[in-house]
């Protein structure tokens, strides 16, 4: 039948050439024009790692995706009703070899997915801690989400800020999530991994960042009205940098505790400033954590809305919009 | 005496809703006064509001959700419109935290429970039937009340546009932050009581179905002779009745949290946030296998009819079908990968996900071999199929990489997961109940679809589609995360300006289905189709007269093969509607659904807004009600012979007439009952 059209048939070849010349092109910017997508061009391990396993499962999957999509063109041009050419056999509807090849392909091509899947999930498991070069020594951080900022302790050196975080670069960190508000999700996107910020519990992130540079980082699970402010930059630094940005911290005037200044922190404000607390006790988090568990959890709730108790209260609400777009105009 | 209810509740502040609300009151009215006028109440009331007939009620619920659509559609574009402002110099755009985030909330909860439930079983109602050669439900009035529960929660959600808000919590209401706590107005409550009210209407839809199809089946029909529609229904009613009891379950505990203090998914004293989310996907992601599992059964339907041939693999297909059902309860927490559970349990969740791979890309190829020698007519059904397959294997694509956990880890939240889930819904769901209302329109209406207007509308949704979330995959790269009222990322301005022109171009598919509906119905007298089979179909509605009787088959067919009409067609044996005929058992219309769906209405509101009187009395005004249905034994008929002869025969004539009018122009015999003429 091919043969007898060879016109038509050549027809339908260039379309699909053109059709296999331009799928590459429209992925390719994709992957390579990398340089300003966060996930594509990340900085550090893990993120590294996602990226070539993103790239992996996407080749993997063309496996299947290209040749569904050409054959999708192709019999629906190719067995189009005024193609008398084109064989027809209307009760055709069965054949042993189609049906065991199109079970045995996905099949084959999910088996390796799943075993890539199984590797990646225990090797890029962000509970595992990220084994530290000699002589680094691996750095601990707390991060509390809050009404709508963040909050990063450092128990070992009594410190505390708010939406800016420091470390040092080639140094594992050890991220323990948790929240004093609704759920959250804390991510770096240049450094990878993301992972759910809840209350009363204690979440494990272990980050790697291999390069200098102020990173942002968000959270990524809607949170009410200022989630999409909830964002803070995160500064990898060299050691001495971070030694200085610490001493920057210590200067602070502000001290915080679970007893002094938490409440006031929690309370909801949409685009809150940088903060830096000089002194903070190290069960500042476990004083949080546990608040959930034992009865005393600082929790002023989410105003506005019709038909709201909390209605009134709604203009603490404002004044902390106004404390944020002051901050702003500060800078 | 009015709970929380009072005059500041109605945002007079907003102009947008105003405008809307304004809109909305004079369509109403509108509508209000031409049925008046034309004094059709009499009519709507006994024909239409009191019906048990599948049909049309299959019709009804189609109606709403391409009401529920442009509401839906609208949001969407709201949205779209809010994230390009911030590419036009406006850093805070024209909705506010407080209004937009209501709107993606409504846009979801419409979306899928408002538009995309009803169209699937608003199909499945006008089908199922039909296609088994049955006269009815299992359940005649049960599926009125149905239906009518559904419009309840559609009532109360399109209230709290102008009554107090919707929820601002996404589409799920995670707790804790659907909690009092969190979400102190009544926008969740509004979310509760329409989810629930609508909820039971689909949990008693789905018990109806699935005893219709095991119990209802015409002469012959065993399970795999059944129509591949039939299977797919019959399984995503197997997935209704067992999981909206979960939705139900899990709202009812988030009900008891915000109503009466109980701590089930509070952040301290005990609550367990981590359950509602698990609970919530254990319903949701079979929910998504509800939609898409009757769109695959249009699909096969479509393209072997139009590519004139025998599905192929059949056998394959159901097996596929029951396949993907089980994997659905067992794939749920994909959805909170990165919520902290071991590797052990994340591996586990993202292999079994990608397992659903399997089956659906065997449907695909499966698909793709019915048209491989076959003579396909290309149809605008047929351009929706198409259209599926291609974006439904790139939407399969992005989410196997979902599936992947530790690439999940940088995906989950960000507009990755937006565009992969609207690439499987919209080029799913969307296009498969497209595709399904265009074929089976002349059943429900006597007149085909105007295919000009059918196809301009498959090019601008395809066109619009991939304009408009392709820029989302990209976004996802720069690290853009779903549910941002603002961003400040100059980055993203072009895709987000993109995004919108799609948006913009589906707005345009839109508007040439509405133009489809109004050109085919101007033209009704062309697209008649007197022979009630259009397209030479091959299951057993197309055996009947379209529209098709009340009755749906004067005698009820007897069933051999899989294509049992095909079949039948084959060997000029057409016994459905021929003399003598028979008196027909058939259920009486009843009041009884939409007067206890009036009462739950009026106990939703008034447990949204803490009326507790009028709570009490409305929900006795649903007992009673219920009770007086219960214990009312007319309840049903025989339609006289001679009446079901009366109706044969003027079907007879018209077929006799367009015999006549195509023999004079040459062209051969239509319609199914020539042999016997």
């Amino acid at each position: 039948m091919a043969t007898s059209m060879p016109e038509r048939s050549r027809r339908v070849r260039i379309r699909n050439l053109i059709f296999f010349k331009a799928l590459p092109l429209l992925i390719l910017p994709l992957l390579l024009s990398g340089c300003s997508m966060a996930l594509m061009d990340p900085k550090g391990e893990v993120g590294s790692e996602i990226k070539s396993l993103i790239i992996t499962a996407f080749w993997l999957m063309m496996i299947v995706v290209v040749p569904v999509i050409v054959m999708t063109f192709l019999f629906a041009w190719r067995y189009r009703n005024t193609n008398y050419k084109a064989k027809y056999t209307p009760n055709w509807a069965h054949s042993n070899v189609i049906e065991a090849i199109v079970w045995f392909v996905p099949l084959v091509i999910i088996a390796f997915l799943a075993l890539i899947t199984w590797q990646t999930s225990h090797s890029l498991n962000p509970n595992v801690p990220i084994e530290a070069e000699e002589g680094v020594e691996p750095m601990e951080i707390d991060v509390v989400a809050l009404d709508w900022k963040w909050l990063f302790i450092y128990p070992d050196l009594g410190i505390a800020s708010v939406n800016e975080v420091a470390f040092p670069v080639d140094t594992p960190v050890n991220f323990n999530i948790t929240s004093g508000t609704v759920m959250n999700s804390f991510m770096i996107p240049r450094l990878g991994s993301q992972l759910y910020a809840m209350a009363g519990m204690d979440n494990d992130l272990n980050l790697i960042a291999g390069e200098e540079g102020v990173y942002p980082g968000r959270s990524t699970n809607y949170s009410g009205a200022g989630f999409s402010e909830m964002i803070f930059k995160a500064h990898v630094t060299s050691q001495d940098e971070f030694e200085a940005w610490v001493e920057k911290v210590r200067q602070a005037p502000e001290t915080l505790s679970f007893e002094q200044g938490y409440e006031e922190l929690a309370a909801p404000t949409i685009d809150h400033p940088v903060e830096y607390f000089s002194s903070v006790p190290a069960e500042l988090y476990d004083n949080i954590v546990q608040s959930f568990k034992n009865g005393t959890a600082v929790q002023p709730g989410h105003t506005g809305g019709h038909g709201g108790q909390h209605a009134a209260e709604s203009a603490g609400h404002d004044e902390g919009h106004d404390v944020a777009m002051s901050a702003e105009v500060a800078e | 005496m009015f709970g929380k209810l009072n005059w500041d509740v109605i945002p007079y502040h907003d102009p947008i809703i105003m405008v809307v609300v304004a809109g909305m009151a004079v369509i109403i009215a509108g509508l209000v006064g031409w049925i008046t006028y034309s004094k059709n109440w009499g009519y709507l009331w006994k024909e239409w509001i009191t019906s048990v007939d599948h049909k049309k009620l299959g019709i009804m619920y189609f109606l709403v959700a391409l009401v529920m659509l442009i509401r839906g559609f609208a949001d969407a574009l709201m949205m779209r419109s809010q994230q390009a402002a911030m590419a036009v110099g406006s850093p805070e755009g024209y909705l506010p935290p407080e209004h937009y985030d209501q709107i993606f909330t409504a846009h979801g909860v419409i979306m899928i429970f408002f538009v995309a439930m009803p169209m699937v079983i608003g199909l499945m109602n006008l089908v199922v039937p039909l296609q088994i050669g049955a006269r009815d439900v299992a359940y005649p009035f049960l599926n009125n009340l149905s239906f009518w529960l559904f419009a309840a929660g559609v009532i109360l959600i399109n209230v709290s546009l102008f009554v107090g808000e919707f929820a601002k919590t996404g589409w799920l209401a995670y707790a804790p932050l659907s909690g009092i706590d969190y979400s102190p107005g009544v926008g969740v409550d509004y979310w509760i009581w329409a989810l629930q009210i609508s909820g039971i209407g689909t949990t008693l839809t789905g018990i109806n179905f699935f005893v219709t199809i095991l119990k209802m089946r015409t002469k012959g029909m065993t399970l795999f002779r059944m129509p591949i529609f039939t299977w797919t229904s019959f399984c995503a009613n197997i997935l209704i009745i067992a999981s909206f009891p979960i939705l139900t379950a899990t709202i009812a505990l988030l009900t008891l949290d915000r109503y009466l203090g109980t701590h089930f998914f509070t952040n301290d004293l005990g609550g367990n946030q981590m359950m509602y989310v698990n609970l919530i996907w254990a319903w949701g992601h079979p929910e998504v296998y509800i939609l898409i599992l009757p769109a695959f059964g249009v699909f096969s339907e479509v393209i072997a009819t139009f590519a004139k041939k025998r599905l192929f693999g059949y056998h394959t297909m159901v097996w596929a079908t029951m396949a993907i059902s089980f994997l659905a309860f067992i794939v749920w927490l994909h959805h909170f990968f990165t919520m902290g559970a071991g590797a052990n349990v994340n591996a586990f969740f993202g292999i079994a996900t990608m397992i659903i791979a399997i089956p659906t890309g065997v449907k695909i190829f499966n698909w793709l071999f019915t048209m491989y020698r076959g003579r396909l007519e290309f149809t605008s059904p047929v351009l929706w199929t198409l259209g599926f397959i291609i974006t439904f294997t790139l939407g399969g694509m992005t989410g196997v990489m979902l599936a992947v956990p530790a690439a999940n880890f940088v995906l989950h939240n960000s507009l990755f997961v937006i565009a992969h889930f609207h690439n499987v819904i919209i080029g799913g769901v969307v296009f498969g109940m497209l595709a399904g209302l265009t074929f089976w329109f002349p059943k429900a209406f006597g007149f085909k679809l105007d295919e000009k207007w059918g196809k301009r509308s498959f090019w601008c949704w395809i066109v619009g589609f991939f304009v408009a979330f392709s820029p989302l995959y990209v976004l996802s790269f720069y690290g853009a995360v779903r549910r941002m009222q603002s961003y400040d990322n100059p980055e993203y301005h072009v895709w987000m300006l993109i995004a919108w022109v799609g948006a913009v171009i589906i707005l345009l598919g839109i508007a040439c289905t509405v133009i489809q509906f109004v050109v085919s119905y101007r033209n009704r007298e062309q697209l008649a189709d007197v022979t009630g089979d259009p397209w030479d179909g091959r299951t057993l509605e197309w055996a009947t007269s379209s529209p098709a009787p009340f009755y749906n088959f004067a005698h009820l067919p007897e069933v051999k093969s899989i294509d049992a009409f095909w079949e039948m067609k084959q060997a000029g044996e057409f016994e459905t509607s021929k003399p003598p005929y028979k008196d027909i058992h058939m259920p009486k219309y009843t009041a009884a659904g939409p007067i206890i769906s009036l009462f739950a209405t009026i106990l939703g509101f008034a447990l949204v807004w803490h009326i507790w009187w009028l709570a009490i009395a409305s929900a006795l005004g649903v007992f009673v009600s219920f009770l007086a249905r219960v214990f009312n034994d007319d309840i049903d008929y025989y339609v006289p012979a001679a009446e079901v002869e009366r109706i044969e025969n003027a079907h007879h004539k018209r077929l006799a007439e367009a015999n006549k009018q195509h023999n004079v122009r040459g062209n051969v015999q239509v319609g199914n009952l020539g042999v016997q003429s």
